[in-house]
């Protein structure tokens, strides 16, 4: 098989576990007002993803890096094009992570109150941005006859990209509370029941709306399919949380997600930046990517490093399976050690 | 206005700071994960509870340091594609592959075994949690490996071919870019200068304790323990920089000679390397300056005859191979950051040395110098550090890959200068504050000392111990 096609699948499924893992630390960090009525009940929602953010976010460098070496064309267009939603993006990151490991590092209301507000900031803006530009991937953008973006930042934010920003937003935001549900006990977990049951219909509501315009877009056979198979297991997703299956729901919602970047990369390919003022210009799996000698030395080296990967994140995830609630939050011990 | 908003210029400048910035949580990521790793392990293999009482200390540091690193090394990878995209189309191809597999290989391991680690106290047996500490420190040395290999190619492209329709540059051989003799050398160079900035770190904190008479008895054996690690990485750095000068005068002569502003050819004890020069910056005009004969000639080429091609020969030489042109970095700068960087190196061993002799069989100094001596350690192994990407940086200049890419043909052609200047502002502006965050943070843990340990093991909830956020 063409190693250029086994690539666009396997940066396809990098971009899937990246937006499946970050995507609940998005709707977790999202829910603060929501859900976290109090310092402790706060302290709940963020221990939920304590563990594990970190190697969430790993998927994008990696994802970034596969990218890069499999298709440095479609890596350079993508980043310089998409030069300040990605600013954005860095600095939302950058705040979010920071903000997880120091607000417990002072007791005072005032300092965790500020990285409060900056988690939230940091887990918002990428959830929204990050629709917002595979949404204009999808939709194409004007390119020069070298592959540069020649558009302003305006025809980035076309109709469609923000539907499509809201999509992942919602669908995010969701993803994390159906997340926190599964992973918490008592009040906050009855609450995010609600909670997640009345943002599921308004992400519902923009998912279906977003995919059908796909569809009308790029209504090959293969994207009516899929578009279609995501809005049944969003639907199902809603319904299971309905019906109180916690662990249901949340698969249901990580495969939602799956279908969703699987809809939109279907109807990418070939294309993995097409040029909207002149097809000629349009960057494919063909003239984007590496060499076969490059692809195929990543491709052994995937093989091996990827069943690894998985193996030790699931063990991880399974190490850390408990369910926390306000009874593991322990008094603020800051409060006396400054003694 | 125009030359405050040229792409090229502010997309250099972007690039140095964000990377300078980088590099100053690096070094202690690095480190300070073996460090901490092995108080671990003494106290797991001796129940010592000093030792458990440092992990957690020294340990705390390492984290507000390490999400540091964490979320400015995404930035790294994002700004080839963003500021450079006219060099990650030309090197995507080979530059591509040792990011990947630093990512894969290394970057997964470190950030999830490092969760592992904070979260896993008391979920994990002892062996087991001890285990994820080490895995996190190994994952950082490799994924330090691929990223100087990827530099590397940078001071001393191999393996690959040019292929002209493309206009880029392709991968032959994966693992001859990987063995390239330049990332061969640089690699124990810079992970024992990591190893002197954790000591470093490691000692100023000791120092600050026991010059205050606080937390002596955990903090002796810390200071012990830093000075022989600084005396030991401290010999390394300085025997692998001696390696790596030596590839470099073959790869990149004008490096060489700019580091020490050798404007002609000189051989044997002509070729003298000078201590301290008071002068014009540029070098040409010397009024007074400190010389060792031989000593340029014996680090250039390991014999005291040996002849060190001057700035000027290897310009005329270059302008034949590549066309008219400036081919030497700004000579001021590599010449003093190498002074700076070795200077430092040093001093530090120094340093270390003479606080081994005054601390020998339990004793404690009582000369306030030594002990401001030492907890400048840090600061002043930091710099050096700094200086030393400066040195290494700067001096590849012009050239964004030696022979083969300008900078000025790298950067991205349809990013505006605006642009850049709205991104630099805002790293400029978040770098900052947060360094401010940091550093008062590190202090406030570095004050507080190391919290007692309760021996009653079974006093606490056993519910209270699965949180840490």
């Amino acid at each position: 098989m063409d190693l250029t096609v086994v690539w666009f699948w396997v940066i396809a499924a990098f971009f899937i576990g990246y937006f499946v893992l970050d995507g609940f630390d998005f709707g977790v960090g999202m829910s603060l007002p929501f859900l976290g009525r109090d310092d402790t009940d706060r302290r709940v929602l963020i221990n939920t993803i304590g563990p594990v953010w970190d190697l969430n976010e790993t998927w994008v460098i990696v994802a970034g890096a596969m990218l890069f070496a499999a298709f440095p064309e479609w890596y350079a267009t993508l980043f310089s094009g998409f030069y300040l939603p990605l600013l954005l993006i860095l600095v939302a990151l950058i705040l979010r992570g920071v903000s997880f490991e120091y607000r417990h590092q002072r007791p005072e209301k005032s300092w965790k109150r500020r990285f409060d507000a900056m988690i939230v900031f940091g887990s918002a803006v990428p959830a929204l941005l990050w629709g917002v530009a595979f949404a204009n991937i999808v939709h194409g953008v004007p390119l020069d006859e070298n592959h540069d973006f020649i558009g302003s930042i305006l025809d980035l934010l076309n109709p469609y990209a923000l539907l499509g920003g809201l999509t992942t937003l919602l669908l995010f935001f969701t993803h994390g509370i159906v997340f926190i549900a599964l992973k918490t006990d008592g009040t906050i977990r009855a609450r995010a029941r609600t909670l997640a049951t009345r943002s599921g219909i308004i992400t519902a509501l923009l998912a279906v709306a977003f995919l059908g315009w796909t569809v009308i877009e790029h209504g090959t056979g293969a994207v009516v399919i899929l578009a279609i198979v995501t809005a049944v297991l969003l639907v199902s997703a809603i319904l299971t949380n309905v019906l109180g299956r916690e662990g249901l729901a949340f698969t249901g919602m990580a495969a939602t997600i799956a279908g969703a970047v699987l809809t939109l990369f279907t109807a990418l390919f070939p294309a993995v930046m097409p040029a909207r003022n002149d097809p000629a210009n349009s960057l494919t799996i063909a003239n984007a990517s590496s060499t076969p000698y490059t692809l195929e030395v990543m491709s052994w080296i995937a093989l091996f490093a990827v069943p690894l990967i998985l193996l030790y994140q699931g063990w991880t995830y399974w190490v850390f399976r408990k369910r926390v609630s306000r009874d593991h939050i322990p008094e603020d011990v800051d409060a006396h050690a400054a003694a | 206005m125009e030359q405050f908003l040229d792409p090229l210029v502010l997309s250099r400048w972007q690039f140095g700071l964000t990377t300078l910035y980088h590099f100053l949580f690096v070094p202690l990521t690095i480190g300070l994960a073996t460090i901490v790793a092995i108080f671990q392990t003494v106290w797991v293999r001796t129940g010592k509870l000093e030792y458990l009482q440092l992990t957690h200390f020294y340990g705390k540091i390492f984290l507000i340091n390490f999400a540091m690193g964490v979320v400015t090394g995404i930035v790294q990878e994002f700004q080839f594609g963003m500021n450079w995209s006219d060099y990650s189309r030309f090197v995507g191809d080979v530059f591509g592959a040792p990011l990947a597999l630093e990512a894969l290989l290394a970057f997964f391991l470190e950030a999830t075994f490092i969760g592992l680690w904070i979260f896993g106290w008391d979920r994990l047996p002892r062996g087991l949690h001890l285990a994820t500490i080490w895995v996190t420190a190994v994952a950082t040395v490799v994924s330090a490996y691929f990223i100087i290999a990827a530099n590397a190619f940078m001071q001393n492209p191999i393996a690959y071919t040019i292929n002209e329709e493309k206009g880029r540059a392709e991968l032959t051989s994966l693992g001859e870019l990987l063995a390239n003799p330049i990332a061969l050398a640089a690699f124990p160079h810079t992970i024992f200068a990591c190893f002197m900035v954790s000591a470093g770190l490691v000692i100023s904190v000791a120092a600050w304790h026991l010059a205050r008479g606080k937390n002596i008895e955990t903090m002796r054996p810390a200071l012990k323990f830093g000075l022989w690690t600084m005396v030991i990485s401290g010999a390394g750095t300085a025997l692998m920089g001696d390696q790596l000068s030596l590839a470099m005068v073959e790869a990149q002569p004008m490096k060489m000679a700019a580091a020490e502003a050798l404007y002609t050819t000189a051989s044997g004890a002509d070729a003298s390397f000078s201590i301290f020069t008071l002068g014009t910056p540029d070098g040409v005009h010397e009024l007074f300056s400190v010389r060792v004969p031989y000593l340029l000639a014996l680090l250039s080429t390991h014999s005291l005859d040996g002849t060190v091609e001057g700035i000027n020969d290897i310009q005329a030489a270059y302008q034949g191979v590549f066309g008219p042109g400036d081919y030497a970095p700004i000579i001021w700068i590599t010449y003093w950051s190498f002074r700076w960087m070795i200077g430092l190196g040093v001093v530090h061993i120094v340093v270390a040395v003479v606080g081994l002799w005054l601390t020998r069989k339990g004793r404690m100094p009582k000369n306030p110098w030594v002990w401001r001596a030492a907890i400048w350690s840090f600061p002043a192994s930091l710099l050096a550090m700094s200086v030393g990407w400066i040195f290494t940086e700067m001096g590849r200049q012009p050239w964004l890959v030696f022979g083969l890419l300008k900078t000025e043909d790298g950067v991205s052609p349809g990013v505006s200068g605006l642009t850049v200047l709205i991104s630099l502002v805002a790293f400029t502006l978040v770098y900052g504050s947060l360094a401010v965050v940091e550093f008062r943070l590190i202090l406030k843990a570095v004050h507080a000392g190391p919290e007692p340990i309760s021996t009653d093991d079974d006093s606490r909830e056993p519910a209270a111990r699965v949180t840490v956020y």
